[in-house]
């Protein structure tokens, strides 16, 4: 049944998951310092917490939880061999992603607007706890931000060897992979979703 | 490389259809990577020592010998990253790991060939930027290894690119890991059985499993050092709700297994060459790969131990003293082990053996010396002293660099198919373990009496000691410079050798001494342990 | 074991099922957090978000239909950064 098999499937599954768990411990660095931040300062953090859009931090959460759903998605369509769904689910995820930058974009140049960005003199000012919250935030939310272009340019790359017949119904783990990539994007989101906008 | 014949030269000879310059630095043969990696490493090696040599010349007296303060705080800055990051972290497990785990398992080569090629090129371009850190920017960072904020943070120098270059390598270790556990995994030979692995595959796997878990906490302390400096982000700047001695906990949170990563391949070396020259089966298999993967584990319970005199909590520092001392277990569960191989083998004292004794010697001055740091009281009195050094040394050089100079000397015939002068070899290890102790143990001496470590000046009272050291300095020198002169005739113009002349059982001693370009014509199965030696001749000629 | 059934094709129907279980699991989250239970609403937060880190592990990763190694991997990882964060707070928690 199949003509051109996978070299090492399950191998390069593993591969990526390995990687997986670099990203996982990268972002676990700078949970270590939140754990640590909001232990410290619960007050600073609530009060940080507060002057953040919760219906835009919501609308973020759907967005990205749909992405990772139509990637799912994308990874049946592929093995059932359907190339054309299959595109189309991935760039529906390619453009979600966009969304949710769009939408991080408008969040963060509210921020800047008041003053509070990294080394402004505003937030030399401020009382310490809230400094804290507002240095995570920055860290957290502009390491994941890049995460989430990363997998924008890995998606549209899978797609163009979708498009190209060099990933397909036999041969189909850089996309698996790729959706790999994106899940562990969509799940850092998940846990810093409540951590900043719901922790008050 | 040498000159004869191509069909001689196994993988060392030419590959059809590429030119030679580019079938090297663009292989995706694992033998090959191996060697570009064991020659970048041993040229930064070279680089460190003659660093290491400035720093013991300026303190062989009180005041300003050979350069100011600030060249001397650049100075151990630069001989620190330049030796843990170029040189001992990769040392092992990049060079050898490469060149010989596919061997060991009966591969034809590692799971992932091109990103292998990837992670040597980041090395390449990690160990650029880290070198231009010097001759860039306001001068060559000034921080030692460590890095440690509010410093690192303020200080003009050029910080910025050396932990950018860190990060770099830090990915380049990863990607090294990753490799090596999908390998170990998938590729292993009809018959290789877990309990069939070569010890130095174990060492290996767990070495890689630090590299996979320990090294991303470095990448994000590193960003996180550009973002201070760069940003003024404040995460570790109290006055603005950071804690400066939370870099401290992340920074070790890598940089203490990393001295797993260092020790444990150098530690797989030594299980290697000690049953193949007692000719005995090693004593204790299981329990050897099971040390190894609880030295990995216990290893990342421990960091804060770095941290005693930080200020940090009470508890801290019970707990992390306690949990220390359960990792003195299985270290000390494989030096009996070796030496209960030994016991009543048939030992011939050739130089890989010789190398693998020293190790097993230093290694447990450096392990016990460890001990006195790891307990809370003791560790008051000399932290941050020349006994911390002495220590570190004592496991690195002493340790991983022994193991190194070992497996450089064990595989040598293999992977060059020619054989050194043995009794050259023997004496320069010999001159080493000398010099070795000579140059670190007075370290440990006025440590105890108070010398604090990054100083380029001292009390007139330790004058006698630092002079001793650094005439120890001097004598390793001598003997590396034997040791590589020896190594490099052995390359050039020594006796060919066949297949298996140490009489060993792994199966890498198989196939023709130099490998062919392709492991192994025919799969292996594998029907016996890596240490059956009943069935194996040596093979000399 | 290995290689039986590597291709495990999951259906539309489930993914999507996933989806909704996150879509309220996010709703619920949302909600809980406008009331105030002290201290326990980082623990609801956390228990929920976890939950729903596991639907994505599980289905939309596939993790539960690889081998046993896979799972032991992954909890690997999980288990060392749960000590990273656990063990610093024997320092920040009695300081």
């Amino acid at each position: 049944m199949t003509h051109e098999v996978q070299p090492d499937y399950i191998g390069a599954k593993m591969g990526m998951w390995l990687f997986l768990f670099t990203e996982i411990l990268l972002f676990g660095g700078l949970f270590v310092l939140f754990a640590v931040h909001l232990s410290r300062y619960p007050a600073g953090f609530h009060a940080g917490s507060a002057t953040l859009s919760v219906p835009f931090g919501s609308a973020n959460t759907v967005v990205l939880i749909t992405s990772s759903l139509t990637m799912a998605l994308a990874v049946t369509a592929v093995q059932r061999g359907e190339r054309r769904r299959t595109l189309a689910l991935l760039g529906a995820t390619v453009g979600l992603a966009g969304v949710f930058l769009i939408n991080k974009f408008f969040e963060w140049s509210a921020k800047f607007q008041h003053g509070i960005y990294p080394g402004s003199e505003h937030m030399l000012e401020m009382e310490k706890g809230q400094a804290a919250f507002y240095a995570m935030y920055y860290a957290m939310t502009g390491l994941h931000g890049l995460h989430v272009v990363i997998g924008m340019c890995v998606i549209a790359w899978v797609m163009g060897l979708v498009a190209a017949g060099r990933v397909h119904r036999d041969r189909f783990v850089t996309l698996e992979n790729a959706g790999l990539y994106w899940h562990l994007v969509d799940l850092v989101w998940i846990y810093l979703f409540p951590l900043f906008y719901l922790v008050t | 490389m040498a000159d004869s014949g191509a069909a001689g030269n196994g993988f060392l000879g030419p590959v059809a259809g590429a030119g030679h310059v580019r079938a090297w630095l663009f292989s995706t043969d694992h033998k090959r990577i191996g060697l570009l990696y064991l020659t970048c490493i041993l040229v930064m090696f070279v680089v460190g020592v003659l660093l290491g040599l400035a720093i013991r010349l300026e303190l062989i007296a009180p005041g300003e010998t050979i350069m100011g303060a600030q060249t001397y705080n650049a100075v151990f800055t630069l001989h620190g990253v330049v030796m843990i990051f170029l040189v001992v972290i990769p040392s092992i497990p990049a060079a050898f790991g490469n060149i010989i785990l596919p061997l060991h398992i009966g591969a034809e080569d590692v799971a992932f060939p091109r990103l292998n090629n990837f992670s040597w090129w980041l090395y390449v371009i990690g160990a650029c930027i880290a070198v231009s850190a010097l001759f860039t920017g306001d001068g060559p960072p000034d921080t030692g290894w460590t890095f440690y904020v509010p410093f690192s943070a303020v200080t003009t120098t050029n910080v910025g690119l050396a932990v950018t270059a860190v990060f770099i390598l830090g990915f380049s270790s990863i990607l090294t890991g990753l490799n090596f556990i999908v390998t170990i995994h998938r590729l292993r030979a009809p018959g290789m059985g877990w309990g069939r692995l070569p010890l130095f595959v174990w060492t290996l796997y767990a070495t890689a499993w630090i590299q996979v878990l320990a090294t991303p906490i470095l990448g994000i302390t590193a960003l996180l050092i550009v973002a201070e400096r760069v940003l003024g982000m404040g995460i570790f700047d109290p006055a603005r709700g950071g804690d400066p001695i939370l870099y401290q906990h992340l920074f070790w949170i890598y940089s203490h297994p990393a001295v797993y990563i260092m020790i444990l391949p150098a530690m797989g070396v030594v299980s290697e060459i000690i049953p193949v020259f007692s000719r005995k089966r090693i004593f204790g298999y299981g329990t050897i790969a099971a040390s190894s993967l609880a030295i990995a584990f216990a290893g990342s319970l421990v960091w804060a131990h770095h941290m005693f005199t930080s200020g940090m909590s009470d508890t801290a520092v019970l707990v992390f003293s306690l949990l220390t001392f359960v990792v003195a277990i299985p270290s000390a569960v494989k030096v009996f082990n070796w030496v209960a191989t030994l016991y009543k083998g048939a030992i011939r004292l050739e130089p890989p053996l010789t190398f693998a004794l020293c190790f097993v010697f230093l290694f447990c001055v450096g392990g016990l010396t460890g001990l006195v740091l790891g307990s809370a009281g003791t560790d008051v009195h000399v932290h941050d002293t020349y006994f911390v050094v002495g220590h570190f040394h004592y496991v690195i050089f002493g340790g991983t660099g022994f193991g190194l100079f070992g497996a450089m000397h064990y595989w040598f015939p293999k992977i060059f198919g020619r054989m050194y002068d043995r009794r050259r070899a023997n004496a320069s290890a010999l001159i080493l373990a000398v010099g070795l102790n000579v140059l670190y143990f007075p370290m440990l001496i006025l440590g105890l009496q108070g010398m604090p470590r990054r100083y380029y000046d001292y009390l007139p009272q330790y004058t006698d000691m630092h002079v001793v050291s650094t005439v120890g300095s001097w004598i390793v020198a001598v003997g590396l410079a034997l040791m590589f002169w020896n190594l490099w005739r052995g390359l050039r113009a020594g006796q060919r050798v066949g297949a298996n002349p140490w009489g060993a059982a792994t199966l890498e001693w198989t196939l023709s001494s130099p490998p062919p370009h392709h492991n192994f014509a025919r799969e292996p199965v594998v029907t016996a342990g890596p240490y059956e030696f009943a069935e194996v001749r040596l093979d000399d000629a | 074991m290995d290689d039986g059934g590597r291709h495990h094709v999951l259906p539309y129907r489930l993914l999507v099922g996933v989806w909704g279980g996150l879509l309220t699991l996010t709703g619920i989250t949302v909600w809980a957090s406008t009331i105030d239970f002290g201290f326990l609403n980082v623990v609801i937060a956390l228990t929920i978000a976890t939950s729903k880190a596991l639907l994505v592990v599980l289905v939309f990763m596939h993790l539960r239909y690889e081998n046993r190694t896979f799972h032991a991997m992954v909890l690997t990882a999980f288990v060392i950064l749960a000590i990273f964060i656990g063990f610093t707070f024997f320092d920040t928690a009695y300081r």
